[in-house]
């Protein structure tokens, strides 16, 4: 119909935001040029909601804001004390439940946990470590796999399915004990047809995936969260890959 | 690579591929049936099943590593399957697997040096009210004590297969105490449906609209509106699915109705389907009632046969429709709606996000109608007595009635049908419950209620529930049932959500060290702080309510855990001195050094 | 600042490198200034043994084996503020990979290996500190009143954080402070 396709809003944090139905609340929250934390969404790929970090409060009760419709009129709370410390929570479960050794991982400074971790300002992981017996499989000539530092977030999962049309990626377990499962017999990397050039090697958030012989030719301390804040590295990425808008 | 163990595999496969034929929907089913065949998962397997059904070798191990009742190692011959729930606590069950194993050396949870037996745990097998039970190889096994622990041991060692144990091992009782408007007289088969027919489809869900009828699998959403919802839905299909997945440890009513009162409950999908426009429909059976699915096949098989199912029922010309029953294998998060569609489809049992909801995106994205066994069971007797008759049962916002498991301390367990309502008091007289204590309403889901709130009615006002009732007398040490509940909820997380995955662990962690006398005030800060994430954060009604009992027992039994409390603000979050025991092994130290108070 | 009454403050290593203390001091002349505010009880650099009476403790490092233990219980004891400095003292860190192997195979690794002296053996003198299963971080074993992360933590942010902490502000540290590598 004629009327403008932006004519709906909802207002996050006091702020009126336009939306086009089927977008969710994080992706107008995004096109805006507001930050809402998040580890599991990347506007690539089919959203997922599974880290929570995205969680907001709509007229008062939570919702996940990258898989959550936006609806007009939504009131959403966003940058708000509590959610911040809710999500500093989550950040830290993530932490003891995984071995994440920062200064010994080649992805710090480069990491989105460890950034969003920053950004919410985390100063100890709090809670009881796990310390879990997980796998390190560095069968790939050219990609190693550390399952200590993954957080399921599936993005590797949704890349090589929806992307590279592979599915060298799967999610087995339950509970905690969920694990990352690559598509081998063997369970080895190496065995699977995954390749460095594959979209899902370049997008984990964190340092589970990494390519080979790449890790210290940034040096530490001059890395893209050592620079700037997640908040302020998103919001540039989303400009860049911000489709023209075509109205016809 | 290793060398294969089972290079015949897919002749081997062959019979029950030919089962199942080739849909991805039918992934669970063969894996059961894989499992049954060779007591596990065989890896070779898992690339078989993946070429035939065209799907990613990941989606099959992904799936197979999902369900408890699936295993991806050998887990012997014989796999028993001890009920953890409280009641099979109380009843004693920890110490029957104990000495079981000791029996035939085991050691829980590993199979055997032959391969012949393990033994372990499982979450609640809904025999509650004829404990303590356990499974072997997925059939229940009820009222265990150590005669037939010995029995079983002996059966084992001379490998008699499970189908010539004595019957007497595998009884279940339906053990009905109480019944009202549901489990009163029986209803002839096909006479809701028939009531149905002659009123038409939008009467019929007039009536539903008129009964006030709410779910009764937890939520209370109204059927009429979630019926007509999924109607109003464009789709290329309809589905109509019972949701007989049971799980919530204490609730074991859609067993009994499902014994007795099967045609009943076909009978409310089949009146579902006529609103809907359905042609299909699935019972989703859980893993743990598996005893009961050749008794539902052939009652569905006598309803086809009188025209009660199948191809233009009772006559009526393009009036199609066929249940198909789907087996769990042992998930408690499957129960919910649309972890049971995932299910279903043949997949992990993960909870999707919503929206969109089942009655419009379902199964394989179809509008879909999910309900709880007893609520067909209740809209079929609607269909044929009228919505005002159902209407004038109960209270205000809660018609008709509601089937109680009732379990733990009382003289008469067993099921408790009672209109909307009724007073905890109450039905603690019916069921002999003496000097109690505490009651879980619900399950551990539910409420944790005490002493002082059983004038508390049963209603969706006042106190909601599925159908458990548990009875905790006094002297009963509440905090072992609130630990008994967090390590419940820690093994049935599906792992999808970071507050869930991680919060039931560290929930279950801080209520053992206050159980093991080590807890501190601030564990307590801790544990509210855990449910505040929990509760608000996290992605299903699994992860919202895993810490109901603890914030209860918070809450309502401070003296449950304040005398085990230290009277230091802090304690360590693990034992130190125990700390130091592998080292102290090692080396072959005992000196004092080698300790820590 | 009331000159009088100085700020006594204690530190220590346990299963860490050294390199927090090592960042300390690293704050060059700033150490003057900071010698001017607080005297030193037990710390690497004095000769102190055991920890007296303090306002603050700084602990570097985590909890390897039951001499860290008693080390930290009585820094705890005797420090009305307790800090954890650096990576090592809030997860354990480099140490703590060690916590994916299992403790015979680490024994065996330093004590028992071909090629090793003759007559190898696992050692039972008492003088020697018994190792925990795993290294913890030290808020798992004793309550933790602040946290500064960093592996190490930079000379600026020690700076930041203790004169904060000395005169009575909260330690706040700025978003280039805070990193854990
Ligand atoms: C973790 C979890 C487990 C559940 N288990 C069951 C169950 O075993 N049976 C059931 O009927 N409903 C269960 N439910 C509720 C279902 O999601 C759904 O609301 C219900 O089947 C709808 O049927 P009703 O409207 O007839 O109650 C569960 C919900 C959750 C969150
Ligand atoms: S993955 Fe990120 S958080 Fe984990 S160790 Fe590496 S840098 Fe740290
Ligand atoms: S490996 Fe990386 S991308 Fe894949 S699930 Fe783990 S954290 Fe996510
Ligand atoms: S709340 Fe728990 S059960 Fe529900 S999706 Fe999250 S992890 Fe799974
Ligand atoms: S970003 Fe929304 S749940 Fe992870």
């Amino acid at each position: 119909m004629g009327a403008s396709p932006m004519n709906k809003t909802i207002t996050i944090d006091g702020k009126t935001v336009p939306f086009v139905d089927g977008q969710t609340i994080m992706d107008a929250a995004m096109a805006f040029g507001i930050y809402i934390p998040h580890l599991c969404h990347n506007p690539e790929f089919e959203p997922h909601g599974s880290c929570k970090l995205c969680v907001v409060s709509v007229n008062g009760r939570n919702m996940t804001s990258c898989t959550m419709p936006a609806v007009e009129d939504m009131v959403v709370a966003n940058d708000t004390p509590e959610l911040n410390d809710d999500r500093k929570a989550l950040v830290q479960m993530l932490f003891v439940e995984g071995n994440h050794i920062c200064p010994a991982c080649e992805a710090s400074g480069n990491c989105q946990l460890q950034a969003a971790a920053y950004y919410l300002n985390m100063l100890s992981p709090h809670f009881t470590h796990f310390y879990p017996q997980r796998k390190v499989d560095a069968s790939h000539p050219d990609i190693f796999l550390d399952l200590n530092r993954c957080i399921l977030c599936e993005l590797c999962v949704r890349a090589s399915r929806e992307v590279d049309g592979k599915n060298v990626f799967g999610i087995s377990g339950r509970g905690i004990d969920t694990h990352l499962v690559v598509n081998s017999a063997s369970g080895r990397l190496g065995d699977t047809n995954f390749a460095a050039t594959d979209k899902a090697a370049h997008v984990c958030p964190t340092g589970a995936i990494l390519i080979k012989r790449q890790g210290y030719k940034i040096p530490i301390g001059q890395r893209t969260f050592d620079r700037k804040k997640i908040s302020e590295v998103q919001m540039e990425l989303i400009e860049q890959i911000k489709p023209e808008p075509d109205d016809g | 690579m290793e060398p294969c163990e089972f290079p015949d595999i897919e002749q081997q496969l062959a019979p029950i591929f030919e089962r199942h034929g080739r849909e991805s929907s039918r992934l669970l089913q063969i894996l059961l049936d894989v499992q049954e065949a060779f007591h596990f998962i065989p890896p070779e397997a898992v690339t078989c099943i993946a070429g035939h059904l065209g799907l990613p070798r990941v989606s099959v191990e992904g799936a197979a590593g999902f369900y408890s009742f699936l295993s991806l190692k050998p887990a012997g011959e014989y796999r028993i399957l001890f009920s953890d729930n409280v009641t099979d606590q109380m009843l004693g069950n920890p110490e029957l697997m104990q000495y079981f194993c000791n029996k035939l050396w085991l050691e829980p949870g590993k199979v055997s040096e032959d391969n012949l037996v393990s033994a372990d745990r499982t979450s609640c097998t809904g025999m509650c009210d004829q404990g303590p039970a356990a499974l072997v190889n997925g059939w229940p096994l009820t009222n265990l004590d150590q005669d037939r622990l010995d029995l079983i041991a002996e059966l084992i060692r001379s490998k008699e297969p499970i189908s010539r144990w004595p019957p007497i091992l595998f009884e279940v009782k339906d053990n009905i105490r109480r019944a009202d408007v549901l489990l009163g007289d029986a209803l002839e088969p096909g006479v809701a449906i028939k009531a149905a027919l002659e009123r038409g489809a939008d009467a019929t869900l007039r009536e539903m609209e008129t009964s006030g009828l709410r779910g009764r699998g937890g939520a209370g959403f109204s059927t009429a509106r979630k019926w007509s919802g999924c109607r109003a839905s464009p789709g290329l299909a309809h589905y109509i699915v019972c949701n007989a997945d049971e799980g919530e440890p204490g609730t074991f009513k859609d067993r009994v109705l499902l014994n007795s009162y099967a045609d009943l409950v076909f009978e409310g999908m089949t009146i579902g389907a006529k609103v809907m426009g359905s042609a299909k429909g699935f019972l989703y059976l859980r893993g743990e009632y598996r005893y009961l699915l050749e008794r539902l096949e052939s009652i569905l098989a006598r309803r086809r046969a009188t025209g009660l199912l199948g191809r233009d029922i009772l006559g009526v010309t393009g009036f199609d429709f066929d249940i198909e029953v789907h087996l769990g294998a042992g998930a408690y998060i499957c129960g919910e709606e649309s972890a049971l569609i995932e299910s279903l489809e043949g997949k992990r049992g993960r909870p999707r996000n919503r929206p969109p909801f089942p009655a419009a995106h379902g199964y394989f994205h179809q509008p879909t109608v999910v309900n709880n066994v007893e609520t067909f069971a209740c809209a079929a007797r609607i269909a044929a007595q009228g919505g005002k008759w159902f209407a004038a049962m109960g209270t205000r916002q809660s018609s008709g009635s509601k089937i109680l498991s009732i379990s733990g301390d009382c003289a008469r367990p067993g099921i408790y049908e009672y209109p909307f309502g009724v007073s905890v008091k109450e039905i603690l007289d019916d069921c002999g419950g003496e000097d109690v204590y505490a009651v879980q309403i619900g399950g551990p889901s539910g409420i944790l209620i005490s002493w002082k709130e059983f004038g508390r009615c049963i209603s969706f006002e006042d106190l909601p529930t599925a159908g458990a009732f548990t009875i905790f007398k006094r002297g009963r040490d509440i905090l072992q049932v609130v630990r008994n509940y967090a390590h419940f909820f820690a093994h049935e997380s599906c792992g999808f959500c970071t507050p869930c995955r991680v919060g039931t662990q560290l929930q279950k962690k801080i209520v053992d060290k206050m159980a093991n006398g080590n807890g501190t005030s601030s564990n307590l800060e801790e544990l509210k702080h855990l449910g505040h994430i929990m509760r608000t954060m996290s992605h299903c009604g699994l992860g919202h309510t895993a810490a109901n009992p603890v914030l209860d027992m918070l809450d309502k039994f401070p003296g449950a855990y304040e005398k085990k409390l230290k009277n230091l603000a802090f304690e360590p979050a693990f034992d130190l001195d125990s700390a130091l025991e592998t080292a102290r092994k090692i080396s072959g130290r005992d000196d004092p050094w080698a300790h820590l108070p | 600042m009331d000159e009088k009454k100085k700020i006594r403050v204690a530190t220590c290593s346990l299963a860490g490198c050294f390199g927090c203390h090592m960042s300390l001091l690293d704050i060059d002349e700033k150490l003057f200034d900071l010698l001017g505010m607080i005297e030193f009880d037990r710390t690497p650099f004095t000769d102190i043994k055991h920890c007296g009476s303090c306002d603050i403790g700084i602990v570097e490092g985590g909890v390897s084996n039951a001499e860290n233990a008693r080390v930290l219980k009585e820094f705890r004891d005797n420090c009305k503020v307790l800090v954890a400095i650096g990576a090592c003292a809030i997860d354990g860190n480099v140490p703590a990979l060690r916590n994916n192997i299992d403790l015979w195979d680490c024994f065996r690794e330093v004590y028992l290996y071909e090629g090793g002296l003759e007559g190898n053996q696992i050692p039972n003198d008492p003088e020697l500190p018994l190792p925990f299963d795993k290294v913890y971080p030290i808020y798992e074993v004793v309550k933790v009143d602040y946290f500064l992360p960093g592996c190490p933590p930079s000379a600026d942010t020690i700076w930041k954080f203790l004169t904060d902490l000395i005169e009575g502000r909260e330690p706040k540290l700025s978003y280039e402070m805070l990193r854990y590598d």
